[in-house]
């Protein structure tokens, strides 16, 4: 439900622009505050403006660095495990959506393991982890032309001591997006 | 000017073949890792070991202690002499199977190298062999001979034998000397003079740079394949040693490339971009690639005729099948799968058909597994909870021997005589660095290979002709 409130205070006129601000949170942040519509004009004929919904996503939020700090670019994976946990599918539906509302974006979904195992192996691995992702935002309706996936097995760890704490983190997926449309 | 056929590292004087050569100083090389049931499992080549030194960790076997005295200039090889002498010292000790006497501690050393041997004066000092060699130099021709000497029996183990290089490949005469007198001395089949390819890493762990090297078996001669500009993996030879193939991300994306080693020509082995293609090996007799192909999250293994390009999976199904090694008569392959859940070892038939059987069933994780050139055993990496073993066992997978152990051993690859292994082992933490070492069959005698900077990945090549 959208409210749309008008104020009833003196036409400052040009005092105050109009302002239709729609903050566009991503779903990690808290719930967005009711738009705020400010109409210096209302009444007038001919004038004014009345609120008729959100700006399209993406020009606020549609950048490549929006998506990494926002969204959440990584998705992190058990010991061993391709498949999604909760928390990756929570951050892979916000990355869906995001992607669906930013059409111009292809992406390439980076597979990554922890250093325990062999090269080869990790590399596929990696793969693996790429693919269960893809095949997510996929399913979320994030056309297929869109998405690339590679492997990069133990080459590129995100954290690098020897220990759990860094293996978790290196356990990964994590989500490119870049302008271009894909193939 | 030397005329061409001067050139070249046949013998001489050709020896005469093992059956024919008395052997009465034959050691029981690897009586001990003859995988009989007797024989007891080795104590693991620990890490860390400081300082290069042979280690003997069971008191079953003790390194042969034989002479070398000092080589002869035999013209314009005065600058030569001392560094061949070296190589074949350092090949023959490294082994772990030999330890030589100290030039002082050596009566009588002969005063050339056609002199009469003095057998008792070596007796005296417990020389059971004896290497005696001369170095001449002709032109830009680096000669070396050599014979070796049965002290106990008191006479000549086979005929000596002379060796020419050009003067910059002076090591080669070096290592195939040495080669000739451990084949001599052990029975078994040479690979002093061999080369290795291998990955150079610098820069920071997440980051790190990659370049492919070749380099001779003991770390010397080390000449770059490929820049550093693109993270390479996996470098494998073809088995003549001329080809080498290797997984490039120049795209962007793991691609398969192929190169002639003397000309240093690359080319993209042509593969389906929609896929991730890695670790390419070349059938023993060259005519297939085989490699691990990506498909929608799935690895399977792929074969390819490169003269056509066309290629079609070999082993396949909705699990990880990577990381594949030919038999040496290439009749079959050994590859990891986790089809059982875990990453496990399996044998099947080279041409895919029927059932891989798998051959893994020890504690823990396998993978990267390398047939041997002689056929004998398969080296692997075995994961048991935190600790990486390089471990040998039969094809069969019976007889299953544990050779190393530490944070992270892996990839081993086999000597062109299949009795020694070489891996890489990296340290832990943020600092971590890929060295290379060796260790033999018996677990007994592990050495890190000297050389500058960090490097993974080896890739064993033939015995060079």
């Amino acid at each position: 439900m959208t409210t749309i409130w008008k104020s009833r205070t003196k036409p400052a006129a040009w005092l105050a622009p109009v302002l239709a601000l729609v903050l566009a949170l991503s779903a990690c942040a808290a719930p967005p505050p009711p738009p705020l519509v400010v109409d210096p004009y209302a009444g007038a004929p001919g004038g004014g403006a009345v609120y008729t919904g959100p700006v399209p996503a993406g020009s606020l939020n549609g950048t490549a660095e929006y998506f990494r700090t926002n969204v959440g670019d990584t998705v992190l994976f058990d010991r061993d495990q391709t498949t999604l946990n909760d928390g990756a599918r929570t951050v892979l539906a916000r990355q869906a959506e995001w992607l669906q509302q930013n059409g111009s974006f292809s992406t390439v979904i980076q597979g990554h393991s922890d250093e325990q195992g062999t090269r080869e192996f990790n590399l596929a691995l990696g793969a693996r982890r790429a693919g269960a992702v893809q095949e997510y935002l996929i399913a979320r309706g994030v056309g297929a032309n869109r998405i690339r996936t590679v492997s990069f097995g133990k080459e590129r760890p995100a954290a690098t001591c020897s220990d759990e704490s860094c293996f978790a983190q290196n356990r990964r997926a994590v989500t490119v997006v870049q302008p271009g449309a894909g193939t | 000017m030397v005329s061409a056929d001067r050139v070249g590292y046949g013998p001489r004087e050709p020896g005469r073949t093992n059956e024919q050569m008395c052997r009465p100083l034959l050691i029981a090389l690897f009586a001990a890792a003859t995988f009989g049931v007797a024989a007891p499992l080795p104590a693991l080549a620990q890490e860390d070991t400081g300082p290069l030194r042979i280690e003997i960790t069971e008191g079953v076997v003790e390194p042969m202690p034989i002479a070398v005295a000092p080589f002869f200039d035999a013209g314009g090889g005065a600058g030569m002499v001392a560094r061949v002498q070296q190589v074949l010292t350092d090949d023959l000790t490294g082994t772990g199977l030999f330890r030589t006497i100290a030039d002082q501690a050596q009566i009588a050393p002969p005063d050339s190298f056609d002199a009469p041997i003095a057998y008792e004066d070596w007796r005296a000092v417990n020389a059971e062999a004896l290497v005696t060699g001369a170095v001449s130099v002709a032109g830009d021709v680096v000669t070396v001979r050599f014979r070796l000497y049965d002290v106990f029996s008191g006479q000549a183990l086979g005929d000596g034998m002379q060796f020419d290089a050009p003067v910059d490949g002076w090591r080669r005469a070096a290592h195939k000397a040495a080669d000739q007198v451990y084949s001599r001395l052990t029975g078994e089949a040479p690979y002093f003079d061999s080369r290795v390819v291998f990955v150079n890493e610098t820069g920071p762990k997440d980051a790190r740079l990659k370049r492919i090297g070749i380099m001779d078996f003991d770390g010397a001669n080390q000449m770059w394949l490929t820049d550093d500009t693109t993270l390479v993996l996996s470098p494998k030879l073809s088995r003549d040693g001329k080809r080498l193939l290797y997984t490039s991300y120049e795209t962007g994306f793991p691609r398969l490339m192929a190169m002639d080693i003397e000309t240093m020509a690359e080319v993209e082995v042509p593969t389906d971009p929609q896929t991730m293609t890695f670790g390419p090996r070349f059938s023993p007799d060259g005519r297939w690639i085989i490699f691990s192909r990506e498909q929608g999250g799935n690895t399977d293994i792929w074969q390819m005729d490169p003269s056509s390009g066309a290629a079609r999976p070999l082993i396949e199904g909705p699990f990880i099948d990577t990381a594949p090694s030919y038999s040496p008569d290439g009749t079959r392959i050994v590859f990891e799968s986790d089809r059982s859940g875990s990453p496990q070892l399996y044998v099947v038939s080279a041409d895919g058909t029927g059932e891989p059987l798998r051959i893994s069933f020890g504690q823990g994780r396998y993978g990267a597994p390398a047939w041997s050139p002689i056929g004998d055993l398969i080296a692997f990496t075995r994961q048991d909870g935190d600790r990486f073993h390089i471990g040998v066992f039969r094809p069969d997978g019976s007889e299953e021997k544990t050779l190393t152990e530490s944070f992270l051993d892996e990839g081993p690859t086999w000597a062109p005589n299949g009795r020694v292994v070489m891996f890489t082992r990296q340290t832990p933490g943020g600092d971590g660095v890929a060295r290379l070492h060796s260790v033999d069959v018996t677990g007994r005698n592990m050495r890190p290979v000297t050389i500058e900077g960090a490097a993974s990945d080896p890739d064993w090549g033939p015995l060079l002709p």
